[in-house]
């Protein structure tokens, strides 16, 4: 039998932040998004309290003033250090990993003995402990369905110190019993409501129910996870990195704006900021929608939210080509009298840059353009971003309304850890 | 000896003497910094280690995966506060020593909040 890791970091934002503020340990915390605005990361204590993910904070300030809640902006910065630290240590550790997000990798652990893996995951999880300071779960399964079970029994369960080996049949059906079939891998939102209209509660549920009907229900997508639920390993090494299906980048304004100028600046930088993004993933989009909204939780003022959507004749990621229609959107939705609380660039309908559909009628010189593009970002990634921008463009930070930042710690030199003495 | 070969010797120029002795620049990363994930940095404000060659403004490269011994530089966590003293672990207590006459060991017992953060692998003071 051939297993497979899961390492997942346990609520990753939070314990980053526990790293530097070892007085936070087993004291609540929690973590905001980009702007301040909803609940991302929870620790344990916040979890318990029955705060849930996605929040928006003012929901809960009396709960934070009444249990002396921890509260963060996010770090993005720290946070990708210390996950490059974390994917580090797993590299040295396993020849083969995949990096499946901030905070998990699977880890390819075929090639090592059934009574080493269960030893091994714990001296792995206690090592990343000690030298990042980040308390992970990996969990050793055939599958990495049945791996990203394992993994979340070890957050339940502290005596299993961090790794935990489950391959059993009956140890297996005894765990897919406690659990909603709704918290397994690839069961999303709408499989979970037609299964709970079948009376499948249980991921045990799902697991006893017949191949056939499966299939014929939730076809291959939704037999792939029955199959790897019973050992049967179906998704692969690098097999599960779906393309990206939008690029999106807005932000909530620290101060509310007014005027169009204010906006055009705003618009102009995050346009720019997904374009980079595009480029750096050889995707181009061929539509691109620009909104703004009021903030909708002040009640004494005027509401409005607006969203223009563009098409692209040739799928791009020109930041000039997309600045300029960008402005464009901007000026048709933009309404005088409104206080603008948030903004944004989002892009759809991505294409790889490789199949872009040339069109004959096309007015841009694509090749000196992409060159020009290439420059741009070279320069910026050799001398930090925001060298070379465009003049209406800002820089991002001056558009995050973030008033709870920690340090960062490992990334910037005046920002690193003082120690008094 | 053909043209082109004539030509192609001469667009290459002279081999550098050098060239089978190329070694890789010394990189000061490689030398003060063995383990990346365990490596963190830090500044010191301060004066009560100044006589171990610690004063204010240096720079720490702590090693926070390190056991720490008898005596060693220790960034300790006492009480909401990081400070840097020579650890001596006395069983049921530990003593912080500074090294400046004008300050006093600290004890920290199982009633103050301590932990041995990391320990001090490399100090760098700007001359």
């Amino acid at each position: 039998m051939a297993f497979v890791g899961l390492c997942d970091c346990n609520n990753f934002f939070v314990s980053c932040e526990r790293v530097f503020r070892p007085d936070l340990e087993r004291k609540p915390v929690m973590v905001l998004s980009n702007n301040d605005g909803c609940i991302v990361a929870r620790s344990n204590e916040v979890k318990a309290l029955g705060i849930k993910m996605g929040t928006p904070l003012f929901q809960v300030r009396d709960l934070v003033k009444k249990h002396n809640i921890a509260v963060f902006s996010s770090n993005y910065q720290l946070y990708g250090d210390m996950s490059a630290r974390v994917m580090n240590i797993l590299r040295q550790e396993v020849p083969d990993i995949e990096v499946y997000s901030i905070d998990e990798a699977f880890l390819n652990l075929e090639e090592m003995p059934l009574d080493t893996l269960q030893p091994f995951a714990r001296r792995l999880s206690a090592r990343i402990r000690r030298e990042v300071g980040i308390p992970v779960s990996i969990g050793v399964s055939p599958t990495k369905t049945l791996a990203k079970i394992a993994s979340k029994l070890c957050k339940k369960y502290p005596k299993l110190q961090g790794g935990c080996l489950m391959y059993r049949k009956q140890d297996v059906e005894k765990v897919l019993a406690t659990l909603p079939a709704g918290d397994v891998w690839g069961i999303g939102r709408r499989t979970n409501a037609k299964l709970k209209a079948l009376g499948v509660e249980t991921a045990l549920d799902y697991y006893n129910m017949k191949q056939a009907e499966v299939y014929s229900l939730f076809t291959v997508t939704g037999l792939r996870t029955w199959k790897e639920l019973h050992g049967e390993a179906c998704i692969g090494f690098e097999d599960v990195q779906p393309d990206r299906q939008t690029v999106c980048i807005s932000r909530s304004f620290a101060k509310e704006m007014t005027t169009l100028e204010e906006l055009d600046a705003a618009i102009s930088t995050f346009t720019g900021k997904v374009a980079e993004k595009l480029r750096k993933d050889h995707l181009c989009a061929q539509q691109m929608s620009v909104f703004i909204l009021t903030n909708r939780f002040r009640e004494d003022a005027p509401q409005n939210y607006q969203i223009k959507n563009t098409l692209f004749e040739v799928a791009t990621d020109d930041t000039l080509e997309m600045s300029e229609r960008a402005a464009q959107c901007l000026k048709q939705i933009f309404r005088r009298g409104y206080a603008y609380k948030k903004a944004g660039v989002m892009c759809t309908r991505l294409v790889p840059k490789r199949g872009v559909q040339a069109s004959f009628l096309d007015t841009i010189d694509r090749d000196r353009r992409a060159s020009l593009m290439d420059t741009i970002d070279a320069i910026n990634k050799i001398e930090g971003n925001y060298t070379v921008r465009l003049a209406s463009q800002g820089e991002m930070d001056q558009f995050s309304a973030r008033t709870m930042t920690s340090r960062r710690f490992t990334t910037n030199w005046d920002e690193i850890m003082e120690v008094k003495i | 000896m053909s043209k082109e070969a004539e030509l192609a010797e001469v667009h290459a120029g002279f081999p550098s003497p050098a060239e089978d002795f190329m070694d890789v620049a010394l990189d000061l990363n490689k030398e003060l910094v063995k383990n990346p994930s365990s490596t963190f940095f830090a500044r010191v404000k301060g004066v009560s280690m100044i006589d171990d060659g610690v004063g204010d403004g240096d720079m720490l490269i702590i090693d926070k995966s390190a056991e720490p011994w008898d005596g060693c530089l220790a960034v300790c966590y006492v009480d909401g506060e990081f400070t840097l003293k020579r650890y001596v672990n006395k069983g049921d207590y530990a003593l912080l020593m500074p090294a400046n006459k004008a300050y006093k060991p600290i004890r920290v017992d199982a009633d103050n909040q301590f932990a041995v953060w990391g320990v001090v692998k490399y100090l760098i003071k700007k001359m």
